[in-house]
Formats: C-alpha cells, sequence, structure tokens
C-alpha cells in the first residue's frame, strides 16, 4: 500500500504573514505558529474541473466581456506551464486569473480609483491546463494604480492568479508582474518576498514566440507548485 | 528543478472573478455545494470571520473542501463564500463521514484576504461529533481553549441543521491555522 504526500511549503519562498510595511497584515496576520498535521483525505485530494468547467471564451478577457468593440489597451499573451516543484506538469488544472484594466482600474463595486472603467473589460478569466500543464491566456496588459498603503503608494501592474493542484494543499494564490517595472522597488506586497531569487520567480518574462506578429506581445509564466510524492505506508 | 512560487496576497479586488453573483462570468463554484448522488445530511454552514480587534473582516474568501458521507471525495465537495459588509460566510453541504482512523469528521477550509499574503488553512470540526472528536489525532492534542476554535457548534434558532462557526484570524482567540 501506498500513501500520498504532498511537500511541505517552502517558507523561505513565500512571504512572513507579517509584513509591517503591508499595513493590511498588521491586524490580519496569525500570531500564533501553525500547527502541524498528518494530512487528511481532504487535504490530499482536491476538486478536479474538467473542460466543462470553463466556457470556450473565459481564457479571452479581450472578448468574454466585450459588449461592442474590444477593450482599450495594450493587447497581450500570458502563457506558462503549471508544474510541481520535480518538474512534474499538473495537467487538468483550473487556472483563473482577474486583473484591472488598462486604466488600472478594476470592474469591482469596491474600487474608487479616478480612473475609467472600460464597458468592455470585465478583467476576469480562468482555463484549463493542457497534458503538458501549460495555460493561455488573451488579455490587455494592465495599468498600474494608486492605493491608501502609504503616501504616493502605487501597485506595479500585475494579474492575480488562482491555481488547483491534485492536492487542495498545493492551492496557491499569487500574483504575476511585469518585467522591467519600476514600481516594483517600491511595492511591499512584491517585496514581502524577502528571497530575491523567489521574487523574480513572480516576474513574467517577455517571450518573442509567444509574441504574434501583428498582434500582440507575449510573456511567459510558469507557477510552481509544492511537489506530490508517493511513500510506502508505514505496517 | 523548479522552485515553489511564492503566494501574494488575494487582495480587495476578486469578488468579480472568483465569487461574481450574476453578470457575464459565471462563478466556478458557489455556496451551495451540489449533493450530487451522495445521500447525506444537509446541513447549513455559517460564520463570521474577524480580523486581530475583533472587527468583522468583510472582503475575505473562504473555500471549503471535503469528503462525502461515505468518507471518500465522492462527490464534487467544494464550495466558495466571499464574506459580506458583516464578515458573515456561509455554505450549503452534506455533512462528511470520518475519512480513517484517527480522523474525526470534518472539512477543509482555506481563508483569502487582503492583508494575508499566505492563505490559512484550517478545519471545521462538528461539537455534535464528541465521541468521534474524542478519537481525532490534531483535536486531541490541542488544549481545550484552542481546540474550541476546531468546532462548528449546532444552532438551535434555525428550521434546518446549521452549525456556527467563526473565524478569528489573530488575538487571544485565533483560529488555529495548521501547517497542511
Amino acid at each position: 500500500m501506498r500513501a500520498e504526500q504532498v511537500d511541505p511549503r517552502d517558507w523561505s519562498a513565500h512571504p512572513d504573514q507579517q509584513h509591517a510595511d503591508y499595513k493590511s497584515t498588521l491586524l490580519r496576520s496569525q500570531d500564533r505558529r501553525l500547527v502541524p498535521v498528518r494530512h487528511s483525505l481532504a487535504e490530499l485530494t482536491a476538486p478536479l474541473f474538467g473542460r466543462d468547467a470553463v466556457a470556450e471564451m473565459d481564457n479571452d478577457l479581450t472578448a468574454n466581456a466585450a459588449l461592442a468593440a474590444e477593450p482599450l489597451g495594450e493587447r497581450i499573451v500570458v502563457s506558462g506551464r503549471v508544474l510541481e516543484e520535480g518538474g512534474r506538469p499538473v495537467a487538468g488544472a483550473l487556472v483563473e486569473v482577474w486583473q484591472a484594466n488598462a486604466a488600472g482600474r478594476y470592474a469591482h463595486a469596491g474600487d474608487d480609483h479616478d480612473a475609467p472603467l472600460d464597458p468592455n473589460f470585465l478583467g476576469a478569466g480562468r482555463t484549463v491546463t493542457g497534458r503538458d500543464g501549460r495555460y493561455r491566456f488573451v488579455t490587455i496588459r494592465p495599468g498600474a494604480y494608486p492605493w491608501r498603503n502609504h503616501p504616493n503608494a502605487w501597485r506595479p501592474a500585475h494579474i492575480h492568479f488562482s491555481l488547483f493542484g491534485r492536492a487542495f494543499v498545493q492551492r496557491l494564490v499569487t500574483q504575476m508582474y511585469f518585467p522591467g517595472d519600476p514600481l516594483l522597488a517600491w511595492d511591499p506586497i512584491f517585496q514581502s518576498v524577502s528571497d530575491p531569487d523567489a521574487r523574480q520567480r513572480l516576474v513574467s518574462k517577455f517571450s518573442l514566440a509567444l509574441t504574434e506578429p501583428g498582434w500582440a506581445l507575449g510573456f511567459e509564466f510558469d507557477i510552481v507548485l509544492r511537489g506530490r510524492r508517493r511513500t510506502p505506508m508505514e505496517d | 528543478m523548479p522552485r515553489q512560487t511564492p503566494s501574494q496576497t488575494i487582495g480587495p479586488f476578486f469578488a468579480h472573478a472568483m465569487t461574481p453573483r450574476g453578470g457575464p462570468f459565471r462563478a466556478s463554484a458557489g455556496e451551495r455545494i451540489d449533493r450530487g448522488r451522495s445521500a447525506g445530511a444537509r446541513i447549513r454552514i455559517e460564520g463570521t470571520v474577524r480580523d486581530g480587534a475583533g472587527k468583522p473582516v468583510p472582503d475575505a474568501m473562504i473555500e471549503l473542501w471535503q469528503v462525502g458521507p461515505d468518507g471518500r471525495p465522492s462527490f464534487r465537495g467544494f464550495g466558495r463564500s466571499a464574506t459580506d459588509v458583516d464578515g458573515r460566510y456561509g455554505f450549503e453541504t452534506v455533512k462528511p463521514s470520518s475519512c480513517g482512523p484517527g480522523f474525526a469528521p470534518h472539512v477543509s477550509l482555506i481563508v483569502f484576504a487582503r492583508g494575508m499574503l499566505n492563505h490559512a488553512f484550517t478545519r471545521l470540526y462538528f461539537a455534535d461529533e464528541a465521541a468521534a472528536n474524542q478519537g481525532d489525532e490534531l483535536l486531541t492534542r490541542l488544549p481545550p481553549e484552542r481546540r474550541r476554535t476546531l468546532l462548528a457548534t449546532p444552532r438551535a434558532d434555525s428550521d434546518r441543521p446549521t452549525y456556527e462557526f467563526d473565524i478569528r484570524l489573530q488575538g487571544d482567540e485565533e483560529t488555529v491555522f495548521l501547517d497542511a
């Protein structure tokens, strides 16, 4: 009999839960140490989302909410692979994304940034990875936007990503940034990752191979989840 | 060898994509979990998410994943709920059974929110499963005041079986979060 095991979270890669420069962590971070557990079946399995979970246009954010015209802004392709540590691709994984529009405004009732909404852009998408773990989105390059964390605070352009693996504990929510963005140096959320190598894993790479001639620039962003291994069970 | 991608906060503006109500974009999952062919007792789970000052958290997302009444992942027992202005979340699901020796019936919960750079894992156990809870290898390791934070309590004021499970992100009453 063999049991599935999930490798631990790599705390040298993830942010500390309390990061004083990011003010919202002060009352929302945990004071106590996380309690170790043997994983239960609910933690070692995960919901499966087949192709039926996504509609045809869900991965094209320039079309999935367009009413009359294409959304404004710079059209881009964002693609990459979802992998486990160790390099195994995660096939059939649900990838969900959301983002601000080209002007730096979210289609969210709570966003009061004085920038225009785009009636043809929602900024929500999803897809399921192929056999090689690859996903692909077509979208609009998001704008930077101000927030109230500290004086003259601006979030660098980013796309939010939500990932599922084969086990619920592989779940990951993260943000993808763009190469060369000067705001990264000043962003406490990006800088909450203390290891510079780990931080760079949040920055997509410009890709000429993904760039579609005459149509859209391409950005490559691979995402690595915790590894899984099969181990012999005791007794 | 590829290394883990760092976690980042879900931020405040996920609802139009992750927990939409109506609109052009259909939710991947919601608060009402389709029980499929599983026969178990229908239950409601609800509660308030509070921060270290005891204030309701109105922009959290809670995810639930569980086994079925047969103790197996025999249905898509997955739900998603965004807290409302009062910090309330809720699910309609079926009561799970134990998934094996050392595990009392429980559902797995993840808390995501602005200000949480990593999401937090916890488990919801049922206060009315006292015998099973006494054999649970996590609950029995916790001192009583900590154990209490993982027990959902049946509510008497509802016409259907409803369990209340509050989540405290920080402070004296902090929920037990897991290195899961």
